[in-house]
């Protein structure tokens, strides 16, 4: 399901003294199955672009189209829209309500009229793409560790089988080793699915690692569109509006500056020592 | 003896009691941590950090052992105001920690709790708020704050009851980078303003790295302690915790691997870019 949004405004509480333009004149197409960061400072609209795209929110001016839908038609249905964009908020496990994770995490389906058994067997296949035990089920969503209960949040929506998935800040707050797993389950599921993944981050390095496009956001508007090699190119520029590059370019840069020839950009540690030693041994480094 | 440790912890065990059987949170702590010291905690969640925060203004008692804040035991009732005086913590969510509808009458609260005098309570409220830089919000509403903003607030309402220890436990986890920077600044300057005794409990080793002494745990039990630079330098100890090194510490190591002649002990990108200038 392609995405649209075309020439979008969006103004909070207009009319009242409280009025704030959080995007300006936004034009993004994504793709089917692409996988997209969106990384921008608190502020610069990214939260404000994600609730459009399920019809959480409307723009006050342009266009939103999802697959068929556009949020904005007169007399549009937006429950089938909620069904296919699913949206994980983040710090998503304060959003857990049930005394079962089964439960918890059938809430989605069976508020979307799947019969039960089928929201069961949902609540199985759920559990197992966010790596959780099917044991757990019938526990307290609140016994369970801070990394566990945000993967049962991502498992509600998951269940809900949406074709695109938005994450705001999935593995904010969570340890290292926690972090590192509950990414690879969200890139595994873009791999097997082929879903659209929408990953809003404040993290360079995450985001360096998974998405295929970074789009930058900056005063409710898209200040880059790219690769994120390409993206990451404009330290100098990211760095103006409170952004960082990933810790592999941000070594380069720094060799750069002392005159080193390497490349701009590494994603990767083992990229960032590959043009390391090249340009070593070009500076007769081991000689 | 002479002047006493801030903190002197003594075969700390912790145990809760559940209605599905105990969990060992703390199996056999001991810990100093002397006046002025900057240490850092780092740990995978379950690992005990938090316990042990909780343990040190004595919102914990032990299971087994013993915890002397300034000398005083935490089980000792009577003591307890002293010790929650002394210790000063913040913890993870900002909006949690602010309770009242105007930021200097937060800062005020605790203060007028430990019955300092009123016009003693302006001059504290003044200067905590002047050292997290945020007194120019004394009469704004709290929920017009950023997080970061909101977690200096919290830090002032600390500092407003003159503690000799702040604890902050993962008081960065739920903020943006912006939010993060702010706090951790605000750490640094009240270190080489008032050297005040600091105890960092992060996920972030990139905030780890600025702490003089670091201490890794897992499974209740203190597994490794040192400066950043030797606790950093074991890569593989930390990723059988489950924790990460600074990129830049395991680029070093990569390279030196590769046969370039960097020094041990690199935690940082500017580190790291000096000792390959002077490799060649």
């Amino acid at each position: 399901m392609p995405i649209q949004l075309k020439n979008v405004s969006f103004i909070y509480s207009p009319g009242t003294p409280f009025e704030r333009q959080a995007l300006r004149g936004v034009d993004l197409t994504i793709a089917d199955g692409e996988f997209v960061g969106i990384i921008g400072q608190t502020g610069s609209g990214k939260s404000t672009l994600v609730q459009l795209l399920n019809g959480l929110l409307k723009p006050t001016q342009g266009t939103v189209t999802v697959g068929e839908i556009t949020t904005t038609d007169k007399g549009v249905r937006l429950r089938p829209l909620r069904q296919s964009v699913g949206l994980v908020f983040q710090f998503a496990e304060h959003q857990l309500f049930a005394e079962t994770v089964a439960a918890d995490i059938a809430f989605g389906p069976l508020n979307q009229g799947v019969a039960p058994d089928e929201a069961a067997a949902r609540v199985d296949e759920a559990l197992l793409t966010v790596g959780l035990p099917l044991e757990m089920k019938e526990r307290s969503p609140f016994e369970l560790s801070g990394g566990q209960m945000r993967r049962v949040a991502i498992a509600g929506v998951l269940a809900m089988r949406p074709r695109v998935l938005i994450l705001d800040e999935p593995a904010a707050g969570l340890d290292p080793r926690g972090r590192d797993d509950v990414l690879a389950r969200i890139s595994a599921l873009h791999r097997e699915r082929s879903i659209t993944v929408i990953l809003v981050s404040h993290s360079m390095e995450d985001v360096a690692r998974l998405v295929n496009r970074l789009v930058v956001m900056h005063e409710g508007g898209i200040l880059h569109d790219g690769s994120p090699r390409e993206v990451f190119r404009h330290a100098e520029n990211l760095a103006t509006i409170g952004l960082g590059v990933p810790q592999a370019t941000e070594v380069l840069r720094r060799l750069r500056l002392a005159g080193w020839s390497v490349p701009a950009v590494a994603l990767t540690l083992e990229e960032a020592r590959q043009f390391i030693v090249a340009a070593w041994r070009e500076r007769g480094g081991g000689a | 003896m002479g002047v006493p440790s801030i903190i002197e912890i003594k075969g700390l065990h912790h145990v809760y009691r559940g209605h599905d059987g105990d969990t060992y949170a703390l199996g056999g702590v001991d810990i100093h941590i002397d006046e002025g010291e900057f240490v850092a905690i780092i740990g995978r969640n379950g690992s005990g950090k938090s316990t042990l925060a909780k343990h040190l203004n004595a919102i914990l008692l032990p299971t087994e052992g013993h915890v002397l804040v300034m000398g005083m035991d935490t089980q000792d009732a009577r003591l307890l105001w002293s010790i929650r005086q002394t210790v000063g913590m913040v913890f993870q969510n900002p909006d949690n920690q602010i309770v009242a509808t105007v930021i200097d009458e937060d800062v005020a609260f605790g203060p007028e709790n430990l019955g300092v005098p009123t016009p003693e309570i302006a001059k504290r409220v003044d200067a905590a708020l002047k050292q997290v830089n945020m007194l120019p919000y004394r009469n704004h509403a709290p929920h017009l704050l950023s997080g970061g903003q909101k977690q200096r607030v919290a830090i002032a309402g600390v500092l407003a009851m003159h503690p000799k220890l702040l604890v902050l436990d993962e008081a960065t986890a739920m903020l943006d980078p912006v939010g993060r920077a702010e706090v951790i600044d605000t750490i640094l300057a009240l270190r080489s303003a008032a050297k005040m005794t600091t105890v960092l409990i992060t996920h972030h080793m990139d905030e780890a790295v600025l702490a003089h002494r670091v201490i890794a745990m897992d499974e209740g039990r203190v597994v490794t302690t040192g400066t950043p630079a030797e606790v950093f330098s074991q890569p593989e100890l930390l990723e059988s915790l489950g924790l990460d090194v600074p990129l830049a510490a395991k680029l070093a190591k990569e390279l030196q691997r590769s046969g370039l002649p960097l020094p041990d002990g690199i935690l940082t990108a500017a580190q790291l870019v000096n000792a390959l200038c002077q490799s060649n």
